[in-house]
């Protein structure tokens, strides 16, 4: 995977740029241009965490793939999409589009010799990312459950107010 | 669809004078009568608006803060972000009114993973609005001089300093420039930007549309078609002592023009060109921020029902008596 | 052949398009989706509340059972706002769609729906202003942004309008100061005057009304909630504390939201109160009666707030105290500041609150007669009146949460940070654009913060996480202070799904863990925490924190 790991590094910021744009025109048309000014963290922390996560990840494919960092860069996207108005399957599916856009950058590079052979091998990484990408999104599900489950038992506690509110008698 | 119809619109703003003056010779009509008109729908309307907006009470003091409170004497106030009287309150509405202080906010320095300051397209915003405004303001001051007799001082100054460059001959105002450059500005990110399309209707772009042909219409005069001054001033004074005059030498593109500004004066008071006056009345902007200091009266304070301590207590005395706790009735 | 095999691009996604389409905001339909929409209120609290409209529905059914003549009663409502509000009216006319407000809501910046940028929500009233209210509305309709109050428009404002927190950050960057919140107040006035309410806020206002809190909790379970919170701090200081109960002629009034002496952590601000007053000896009482500084009735209507509030001058009357002094909590001190004197007062039965131990003035509160937990806490440590050992904060590295309302419907900004500065030793602060009056609202205000709404409320505290987490990341902040009820109820769930590591305290338990109490006895703070001392007697490795 040697040849192409070294066009994809030569045109990562081409490629995340493109792998950026696609992922942000999931949103809403008219919010999209917004989320792609990232300059600001603070003032779009959606767009800039994507951005900032994305080339995390897009490092790890081309490097040792450490699954700790892998995760915790997924889980910083995925958390924030599996609160937002995706299905399970769009909320996950911004990571094939970096097929997309990586094909999109070396399509030409792909037709010399051997390239498609490291090609499915690069395939079968951004695969692996999917399948985690789906761990981490079941994975912030259950976190919104978990919560969900510890405000309704923090509500159930209110609810025993009406043990408080029952009539006693006076104190010795 | 709304980007259509005003244009549609100011189309046929222009076709007006063209088929009225250019075709029908309507001259006075459309040199006198029709600003005659404009102008007193434009004061009529103004005053109306305002005594509209007025007339309606404040019920609350609801200052937003963007700033500290005057509280404790060795705690700094901000006072122009929190005005803690009425002096600072005005210096707060005028920072608004003359510098636009709140979008200003938008243009903060921002910060960069990098870390490096970069800013923000806001003061873009800011730029342009106020560039436009000023520039407006100080065409509208030159205009007084097809208005009145020997031309004033101060006019003569604003219009000395506008052409400060002394490019070109006729000399180049500077503001003619600005304008056209801000108001393009301004309706190209209308255009450009998404979000601004989407939340943009036809009473955004109509203005803008509308402004920026009252201001083609009048640098052609100036510096192309090269308008006779003098017949301008002759029908400027004649309206302004309400012996109005219409000199031969007018020009149709002069005509389009006065038509384009009665159109807009006319429109002024039943627009969103009227937040001019609105910022003055703005509540959140107008009132200091001495809200525990200073009670305010609500004209209409509502009588409401309440549920009273002595109701309370009888529904609860049993329970209270039993907790120990003090009661007014015992029983 | 290797050509063939490899797919362009826009094949290879194999016609699944994820570009939403473009739409136009006129279009009001709306989906109410399980988890971004807050439950409707239930008949019981409508009814004892005399309110109109009770019955059994629920928003995502398709009949939402409204009156008949439901848009006659709306835009009656309307047209008598805007006779009422000046702000309302000028709201509706002055905005000239400059845009600068578009990114600056938290609920856009976590969401990316367009229609919650605050001129849109805006404009969701607006439009039927236009269509209803203005000359050119009426004849050209449409075409002058005008839309006429349908069913589907009408579910579009309870959706969106019960997805603002009224946290007044837009009307910060506005040029005009247009303010959401009071647009935001208007729409729920029209909504609920056809019984379009939501449980979580009509259900507190229904005990309020008739316990004195939100709660719900009677006058023997406020009192048992009290001596519970003095037998902990017994246990925490082993001293022997008293809080008077219903005191009549105590010098001090003090109210505090009903989930200081009952929720988590609020509680333990409210073991801080407790100490506090305890070490400086005042002459204060609670109220049972008067046993709720919120208001929820703020978030419903002005009348409502008014019939709510109304309890603090009468208890203060009937109580004869000299004046008041109020607790954490944000929107209960936007109606203290900003309306209750204007509703309730004037309070001239009270006199001008003087601090009895400092004897500072509080020239700003005169008229009021309402002082700040935290501009008398304050005034305290610099009158060096209270002793205190910030080295019992060192387990925290602490960082500061504007809550919206004291921020920028008070002003209320150095003052905690005096207090913080005075306590603890490790403070940080967020990122300018996110604190003072530029703060990130916690995204669950104005009674939006229910489990069945959580996955709403962290989009919209997306903003304000995001920001402790840079400062977790750098400084290893550990605890986010505060001083709101509901910030303090619903920041945990925020932190817990996006900055977990990250708690949630009061500042005044932070006060309390310092406080240097004269015979106590402790070596933990109110959570159980074991102090650990200054810097030199810390190991090296790690935070002992639990």
């Amino acid at each position: 995977m040697i040849r192409l790991k070294e066009r994809l590094a030569a045109h990562k910021s081409n490629i995340l740029k493109k792998w950026f744009d696609l992922i942000v025109d999931t949103y809403p048309y008219d919010s999209s241009k917004y989320l792609k000014n990232v300059k600001n963290r603070f003032g779009n922390p959606v767009g800039s965490t994507i951005s900032m996560e994305i080339e995390k990840l897009y490092d790890e494919l081309l490097g040792d793939m450490d699954s700790g960092k892998i995760f915790t860069s997924l889980d910083s996207i995925i958390k924030i999409r599996s609160v937002q108005e995706f299905t399970a399957s769009e909320a996950v599916a911004f990571v094939f589009m970096l097929k997309s856009a990586a094909l999109e950058q070396l399509r030409g590079d792909l037709k010399e010799e051997g390239m498609l052979a490291d090609w499915l091998a690069f395939e079968s990484r951004i695969d692996k990312l999917a399948l985690q990408a789906f761990d981490s999104y079941a994975d912030s599900r259950e976190r919104i459950f978990d919560i969900r489950v510890r405000e309704i038992r923090r509500k159930a506690e209110l609810v025993m107010m009406d043990r408080i509110n029952m009539p006693r008698r006076a104190k010795e | 669809m709304s980007i259509f119809y005003s244009l549609l619109a100011i189309t046929v703003l222009i076709l007006i004078p063209i088929v009225g003056v250019g075709g029908l010779g309507w001259r006075y009509l459309f040199g006198v009568i029709i600003p005659y008109a404009a102008f007193g729908l434009f004061i009529i309307g103004i005053i109306y608006r305002i005594l509209l907006w007025a007339k309606v009470p404040v019920p609350f003091k609801i200052t937003t803060t963007c700033g500290q409170q005057k509280s404790l004497p060795w705690i700094k106030n901000s006072k122009l972000e929190a005005p803690p009287n009425s002096f600072w309150t005005a210096m707060r509405m005028s920072s608004e009114v003359l510098f636009f202080r709140s979008l200003f906010r938008n243009s903060k320095a921002q910060l960069k993973p990098g870390p490096k300051l970069v800013y923000g397209s806001g003061i873009l915003l800011w730029l342009g609005a106020i560039c436009f405004h000023y520039s407006f303001l100080v065409i509208l001051i030159r205009h007084f001089r097809f208005f009145i007799g020997p031309t004033s001082k101060f006019i003569e100054i604003v219009s000395g300093l506008d052409s400060f460059f002394q490019i070109g001959l006729p000399i180049l105002y500077i503001t003619d420039l600005v304008i056209l450059i801000a108001l393009t500005y301004l309706l190209l990110r209308r255009f450009l930007s998404p979000q601004l399309k989407y939340i943009s209707l036809a009473a955004d772009y109509f203005p803008l549309f509308l402004l920026l042909c009252i201001a083609l219409s009048g640098t052609t005069m100036r510096y192309f078609t090269r308008i006779d001054i003098v017949a301008v001033k002759e029908l400027g004074m004649g309206l302004a002592g309400f012996h109005p005059v219409i000199p031969d030498n007018l020009s149709l593109m002069f005509f389009i023009h006065i038509f384009l500004v009665s159109s807009l004066i006319a429109y002024f008071p039943f627009s969103k060109l009227m937040h001019m006056g609105g910022i003055f009345l703005s509540p959140t902007r107008n009132m200091a921020n001495d809200n525990r200091k200073r009670r305010h009266i609500n004209p209409w304070n509502p009588k409401v029902e309440v549920h009273t301590y002595e109701e309370y207590e009888d529904e609860f005395r049993e329970v209270m008596k039993n907790a120990g706790l003090p009661l007014e009735k015992e029983e | 052949m290797a050509k063939d095999k490899i797919a362009k691009p826009e094949e290879l996604a194999d016609g699944i398009n994820y570009t939403p389409p473009k739409k136009d905001w006129f279009d009001p339909k709306v989906e109410f989706v399980r988890g971004r929409y807050n439950y409707a209120s239930t008949p019981s609290g409508l009814e004892y509340l005399g309110l109109p409209n009770p019955r059994k529905w629920q928003p995502d059914q398709e009949d939402w059972k409204l009156p008949k003549d439901w848009q006659k009663i709306v835009l009656k409502g309307f047209k008598e706002r805007l006779a009422k509000f000046r702000s309302f009216k000028i709201f509706m006319d002055i905005c000239v769609r400059c845009g600068a407000c578009a990114d600056k809501c938290h609920f856009f910046l976590g969401s990316g729906d367009p229609k919650n940028m605050p001129v849109l929500r805006a404009e969701l009233l607006r439009s039927v202003y236009r269509n209803d209210f203005t000359a050119f509305g009426r004849v050209l309709g449409k075409l002058a942004g005008g839309r006429e109050l349908t069913v589907d428009v009408l579910k579009e404002w309870f959706y969106y309008f019960y997805q603002c927190t009224e946290c007044r950050r837009c009307s910060v960057f506005c040029p005009y100061g247009i303010d959401t919140a009071e647009i935001t107040m208007m729409a729920r006035e029209l909504l609920s005057l056809i019984g379009c309410t939501i449980d979580w806020i009509t259900t507190p206002l229904a005990n309020c009304y008739r316990t004195g809190n939100h709660l719900g909790i009677q006058p023997h379970g406020f009192k048992d909630s009290i001596e519970f919170a003095l037998d902990d701090l017994y246990d925490l200081t082993g001293l022997k504390i008293e809080a008077p109960i219903n005191k009549k002629g105590a010098e001090i009034l003090f109210i505090v939201p009903s989930a200081d002496y009952f929720a988590n952590p609020h509680y333990f601000g409210f073991l801080g109160y407790l100490a506090l007053f305890h070490e400086i000896g005042l002459d204060y009482t609670f109220s049972t009666y008067a046993s709720e500084g919120g208001n929820f009735g703020l978030f419903h209507s002005h009348d409502m707030a008014k019939r709510l509030n109304a309890k603090m001058y009468a208890e203060a009357k009937r109580l004869k105290v000299k004046w008041l002094l109020g607790g954490e909590c944000g929107h209960m001190w936007r109606v203290v500041h900003q309306y209750m004197d204007t509703m309730n007062g004037p309070a001239d039965f009270l006199e001008e609150p003087i601090s009895p131990i400092t004897g500072t003035k509080f020239e700003n509160a005169k008229s009021t007669k309402m002082v700040h937990i935290c501009e008398f806490t304050s005034d305290l440590i610099y009158h060096n009146k209270i002793k205190l050992d910030p080295n019992r904060n060192n387990h925290w590295r602490v960082t500061f949460h504007d809550s919206c309302n004291p921020a920028r419907g008070m002003g209320l900004l150095e003052e905690p940070r005096y207090i913080l500065r005075s306590v603890c030793n490790n403070f940080y602060e967020m990122p300018e654009d996110t604190i003072r009056e530029k703060t990130f609202c916690c995204g669950s205000g104005a009674g939006l913060g229910t489990d069945e709404n959580l996955e709403m409320r962290l989009r919209g505290g997306f903003p304000r996480a995001n920001a402790v987490k840079y400062v977790h990341d750098k400084h290893d902040v550990n605890l986010l202070t505060c001083i709101c009820a509901i910030d303090k109820a619903t920041l945990p769930a925020l932190m817990d799904y996006w900055v977990p590591g990250v708690e949630v305290g009061a500042i005044h338990e932070l006060v309390g863990n310092a406080l240097v109490m004269e015979g106590e006895k402790r070596d933990t703070d109110f959570r159980g925490n074991r102090f650990i001392g200054p810097p030199e007697a810390q190991p090296k490795e790690g935070k002992e924190n639990v």
